[in-house]
């Protein structure tokens, strides 16, 4: 326990480890904690971005949707529309058509019955005549009496 | 170890392995204490010196290894280890150095794991490693001595290498003549010019030895504590030659005391630590 020498040597010892700590050891350690704490602020910071552009993202997507489906349904609806109206003007169309097929059967019709009419009126006459001359027994001058005849055909 | 009775046991536990300039034999080891006395001054305790230096050596490449690869992404094992040790140095540095001083905070770190380390062989059983250090020597009467900080010596080194920067420190924040007027004007002075020059020496003669009791209170209070931390390792292990019961009861006490001595060695070397960081930013203060 005397004091001696040793003093010296211990006092040399610890101040060449002090100087190699504080030259070799403290800067790098200190530095990367320094670095450290840095990243993770950043890396925090990141990451609340992060979340707040997601919820905007979110947003705009729920709006997007929102939009299209309004567009879709509002194509529907004139498609609909569309359809409805195609089927009516093909309709109309169909109508038409088969009232003039109708009106010109009944044209042709009332053509013939005339026809037939005034063949039927003359074939009558003729009939008219031969009946009276057999009835008279005598022959009736047809051109003598043609007014007449005509007359009474036109009265059947 | 070989000594027959329990004080001879015990003295030569106290014993360090001095290597000096002896008066007859010259430079040599020295055998008996009374040798090593006779050296005088100019004489090593080359047991405290060793493991000191190889303790300062196992923390120095141990951090340096991780200050190397330290990196500010993933840290390994190593890293984070050297890197809660700095933190936590760096935060009671933090807590009571306010100035700018590139020094201080690697200095704390040096002083706490050195010196943790050095109590830290307190806890080796007290004849394992002077044992083997006889047997490898040959020389069964070797004196060798383990930890570091009982010897006075080595906590002196410490803390006169401390004061030495308390002085360098406050001459460079205050200038030679703040520092003597801090040592010379308080805690008395007077507008009186004649009174203050009277008031000179008894103010140097306060502030001289609080300055003084800085360093001695700082090695003596390490000392002390290990001292006797290991003087009672030393006593239980006494215990040991008294037969197999009274050897049994020795191991529960060396268990009992190591526990608590583990809470001790931390403490000293932690206030070690805390006092250098409060003397130097003492030293940078301008209080007066």
């Amino acid at each position: 326990m005397n004091i001696n020498a040793t003093l010296i040597g211990q006092s040399v010892a610890f101040l060449v480890f002090v100087w190699f700590c504080m030259k070799f050891v403290w800067p790098p350690v200190i530095t990367a904690l320094r670095e450290r704490q840095k990243k993770i602020a950043d890396g925090l910071d990141a990451a609340n971005r992060a979340a707040r552009d997601l919820e905007l993202a979110h947003e705009k997507v729920a709006q997007q949707l929102r939009e299209a489906k309004g567009q879709a349904a509002e194509i529907i609806e004139q498609a609909k529309k569309r359809a409805t109206q195609i089927v009516d003007e093909a309709r109309e169309q169909a109508q038409a058509e088969a009232d003039r097929v109708k009106a010109q059967a009944k044209a042709e019709i009332e053509q013939e019955l005339n026809s037939v009419k005034d063949a039927l009126r003359a074939q009558v006459g003729a009939l008219a005549v031969v009946g009276a001359e057999k009835i008279l027994g005598a022959s009736v001058d047809q051109n003598a009496h043609a007014e007449l005849v005509n007359k009474l055909a036109a009265e059947i | 170890m070989a000594a027959e009775t329990a004080s001879g046991y015990i003295q030569h536990h106290l014993q360090n392995l001095t290597y000096g300039l002896h008066p007859v034999n010259g430079w040599s080891f020295a055998h008996t204490a009374e040798e090593a006395k006779e050296m005088g001054f100019w004489a090593f305790h080359v047991d405290t010196l060793g493991w000191s230096v190889v303790l300062g050596l196992i923390f120095i490449l141990l951090f340096r290894a991780a200050a190397k690869k330290a990196t500010s992404d993933q840290p390994g094992a190593l890293q984070n280890f050297v890197e809660v040790m700095v933190e936590f140095v760096d935060n009671s540095v933090k807590e009571t150095f306010h100035g700018r001083n590139a020094l201080i905070a690697p200095l704390a770190l040096t002083i706490f794991v050195w010196v943790f380390l050095m109590n830290l062989m307190d806890l080796f059983p007290v004849d394992w490693l002077p044992v083997l250090a006889a047997k490898v020597a040959g020389d069964e009467h070797l004196f060798f001595r383990v930890v570091s900080t009982t010897d006075p010596n080595a906590t002196l080194g410490l803390s006169l290498s401390v004061f030495a920067l308390i002085i360098f420190y406050s001459i460079k924040v205050k200038g030679l003549g703040g520092f003597l007027g801090e040592l010379t004007l308080h805690p008395f002075s007077s507008k009186n010019p004649l009174v203050q020059i009277l008031l000179v020496p008894v103010n140097f003669l306060l502030e001289f030895v609080t300055l003084v009791a800085k360093p001695i209170s700082l090695a003596l209070r390490l000392f002390g504590n290990m001292y006797a931390g290991e003087l009672i390792f030393i006593l239980i292990a006494v215990v040991y030659g008294a037969g197999w019961l009274l050897g049994l009861f020795g191991i529960a006490l060396q268990w009992a005391w190591a526990v608590f001595h583990i809470l001790i060695i931390t403490l000293q070397a932690f206030i070690f630590m805390m006092l250098t960081i409060v003397y130097l930013s003492m030293a940078h203060e301008d209080n007066h």
